[in-house]
């Protein structure tokens, strides 16, 4: 506790510089991985966030030292070269794009290692930290290299901000795009740009090989959230910038760990939980919805079938035993015995030595469901011009959800019937 | 039956496309008139959504050339439309109705400038032409098939473009929507704008269309409704005399021909 809040407390400058540059860069790679997540374009990130580590490479070589622009400018060369190099392949050969992406990810990464490991076995002292550049130790960053990868990072969104339009359209349909006279070509490379871009300001912090997954995750975990473009992307920022400051405070906790892949680590674990408890989208919510559903459904049908028994026997309130409900309607008896107390616990039910008996408020309910059921099944004969010995099976789905505003339309409509097709009263409160 | 005719809205001159050296139009030459409702027939991969894919240069030209109000395409676009076939975007994309229909007003903002609120007044009152007003802050993919072609041709009309290119816009709709439709069409007809659309059904040709052009990866005809429309072409059309033309061009495909591209 005390580390972390002597890191909130940004008492170190270094640790401000650090902490700021982190969630800068990785807010912004969420920001631009927004629109390559749209365009379905994911591996062609990650190929090129390889591809850039022999450029890094050789600007050290040319460089002789960690000289922070000609790293840059070094990364933007063979990141560039490895999409054009991809766009080649696939567009003049029968080699299919995912196969050019493959490739083109292990050559260039390939090359990238053997230059790094060359590098290393050269005797420069300056090189140390340079292997930083494949897993990103976020802490190795200096002021220096924060206001640069921190400005680049600032430049991106608002080139992203001021694109935005634009680049909606291209992502969704790029023929009408085409068609208006939009410069379609010279937009998807300015895309293109902000995204080799966003990989090389991201490389010091996150590190080459684990860089796609802060592109193109926190879109697909904002997805989840939200059907808005605009909010969606703002959630992604805030998603990155997130996983941005847990990478950062990993660094100044452990200082020998590698900050990829916390921040992987965190932005990951959003992700799964968009996946499993996000409103609506969510796996976990859909299950909770439809168990909710289906209990209702339980439930309502016990009540109709109290009622149909009271009207049968002219005693809404007499006791009756899972026996005797069992008798008419063959539940499981485990689930209709948990129904039973649901019902009673939401008072609509009353229990004596085994035996269920309505409340006034139970009697009114279960006459409504054997209401809509019956209003139901008239409807269908008569609108519908279905057989009555069809109508049955639809009205037991259909009466639960029919809300009490379609409940008035449908008794109007209708024109309150007091016999549904087979004859049975239709039960009015 | 290849009529042609003066001062077109469209013109399309000795026009060859491929995909991968393998032509799917050969030596295409025909003009369009102004203010007519014209339907493009043929049967499945006959190179009707290539055709007007290429007239408004979305692909490549291997041989030939298209003029759009006498001029090169490019210097007409603003007045240009196209609703493409609904199937080619993907509908789970995280916007509105609403977004959609804006998308034709960009070519009259240009670059950098957001929607004002005169634009919304124009995609709203093109919503209500389709009778999707209802709907528009309803998210897209939450829309019936039906109801997507409807956006898309809100989106169209939003563009107020003099000519527009229809690839399919009833495929998927019911019988009201598409009277609903032909009726826009005929209304924007009437005030000079060309239509062109592709369409399946020659029952329905015969009534919607003034002007037809009946293709089967080379051109068969191209002329009046009534004199176009009638067995012998259609039999042309449909037939499957042309085995011969597609199996030169899968020939051309395999053996990398290429004697008829330009660079
Ligand atoms: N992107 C493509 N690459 C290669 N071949 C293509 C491509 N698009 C279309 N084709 C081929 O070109 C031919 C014409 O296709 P096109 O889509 O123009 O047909 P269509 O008349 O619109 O058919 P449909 O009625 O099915 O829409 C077909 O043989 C098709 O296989
Ligand atoms: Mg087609």
């Amino acid at each position: 506790m005390g580390q972390l809040w002597e890191f909130l407390s940004f008492a170190e400058p270094n640790i401000r510089y650090v902490t700021f540059g982190s969630i800068l860069l990785c807010s912004s790679a969420a920001v631009v991985g927004s629109f390559i997540f749209l365009k379905k374009k994911a591996l062609v990130g990650d190929a090129v966030a390889h591809s850039v580590l022999p450029g890094v490479c050789l600007g050290f070589i040319l460089a002789g030292n960690k000289n922070p622009i000609l790293l840059i400018a070094g990364a933007f060369v063979t990141g560039w070269l490895s999409l054009v190099t991809i766009d080649y392949i696939s567009a003049r050969s029968k080699i299919k794009e995912d196969t050019a992406i493959g490739l083109i990810l292990s050559v260039f990464f390939g090359i990238g290692i053997l230059l790094l490991t060359y590098i290393q076995h050269s005797g420069n002292a300056a090189q140390s930290g340079l292997d930083h550049f494949l897993f990103g130790k976020a802490a190795a960053m200096v002021s220096d290299d924060v206001n640069i990868f921190g400005g680049m990072a600032f430049v991106l969104i608002i080139a992203v901000a001021l694109l935005f339009k634009e680049f909606t359209l291209i992502s969704f349909d790029v023929d009408f795009a085409k068609t208006i006279g939009f410069p379609v070509k010279g937009l998807e490379l300015v895309l293109t740009t902000l995204t080799v871009f966003a990989i090389v300001a991201g490389i010091q912090a996150i590190g080459v090989v684990l860089m796609a997954a802060i592109l193109i995750t926190p879109a697909a975990a904002a997805r989840f959230w939200t059907n808005n473009l605009r909010k969606m992307i703002f959630l992604a920022a805030a998603f990155g910038g997130f996983s941005g400051l847990a990478g950062a405070y990993i660094s100044y906790i452990a200082p020998a760990m590698p900050t990829g892949p916390w921040i992987v680590m965190v932005i990951s674990v959003i992700a799964f939980f968009s996946f499993f408890f996000a409103p609506q989208k969510g796996i976990v919510m859909k299950l909770i919805s439809r168990r909710a559903m289906a209990h209702q459904i339980q439930e309502e049908n016990v009540l109709k079938l109290l009622f149909q028994l009271g009207q049968e026997d002219k005693n809404y309130f007499q006791q009756r035993s899972v026996g005797d409900i069992q008798a008419r309607r063959p539940f499981n008896t485990k689930l209709l015995l948990s129904a039973l107390e649901r019902l009673k616990k939401q008072g609509f039910l009353e229990k004596g030595d085994d035996r269920w008996q309505f409340t006034q408020a139970g009697q009114k309910k279960g006459a409504r469901m054997v209401k809509l059921h019956r209003l139901w099944e008239v409807y269908l004969t008569r609108y519908l011009r279905i057989a009555p010995d069809h109508v049955h099976e639809d009205a037991e789905t259909i009466e639960h959800i029919i809300t009490p505003d379609l409940e008035a339309k449908l008794e109007k409509l209708l024109e309150y019937p007091v016999k549904d097709p087979h004859e049975s009263d239709i039960p009015y409160l | 039956m290849i009529q042609q005719v003066e001062d077109p809205a469209v013109e399309v001159h000795d026009l060859t496309v491929t995909y991968h050296k393998k032509p799917v139009l050969w030596d295409i030459d025909l003009t369009l008139p102004r203010g007519a409702i014209i339907g493009i027939i043929g049967p499945n991969g006959a190179g009707k959504s290539t055709l007007i894919k290429s007239m408004m240069n979305l692909i490549p030209h291997s041989s030939g050339y298209v003029r759009i109000f006498d001029s090169n395409i490019d210097e007409v676009r603003p007045q240009v439309s196209y609703v493409p076939q609904k199937e080619s975007v993907d509908w789970d994309f995280p916007a509105s109705v609403m977004d959609v229909v804006l998308m034709g007003r960009y070519a009259r903002l240009g670059l950098f400038k957001r929607p004002r609120k005169a634009d919304r007044e124009v995609a709203l009152d093109c919503l209500k032409k389709v009778g999707m007003e209802a709907y528009k802050s309803r998210q897209i993919a939450q829309l019936s098939g039906g109801q997507q072609q409807r956006v898309f041709l809100a989106r169209a009309l939003a563009q107020e473009a003099e000519i527009y290119f229809m690839d399919e816009p009833f495929a998927g709709v019911d019988a009201a929507t598409e009277k609903a439709i032909i009726g826009l069409l005929r209304e924007m007809s009437e005030k000079g704008k060309t239509v062109v659309v592709i369409h399946h059904d020659i029952q329905s040709a015969l009534e919607y269309f003034n002007w037809i052009v009946l293709l089967n990866m080379r051109l068969v005809a191209s002329g009046p409704t009534q004199e176009t429309l009638i067995p012998s072409l259609l039999e042309e059309t449909y037939g499957g005399k042309l085995t011969l033309l597609a199996e030169v061009g899968n020939l051309m495909h395999k053996k990398e021909f290429t004697g008829r591209d330009k660079r």
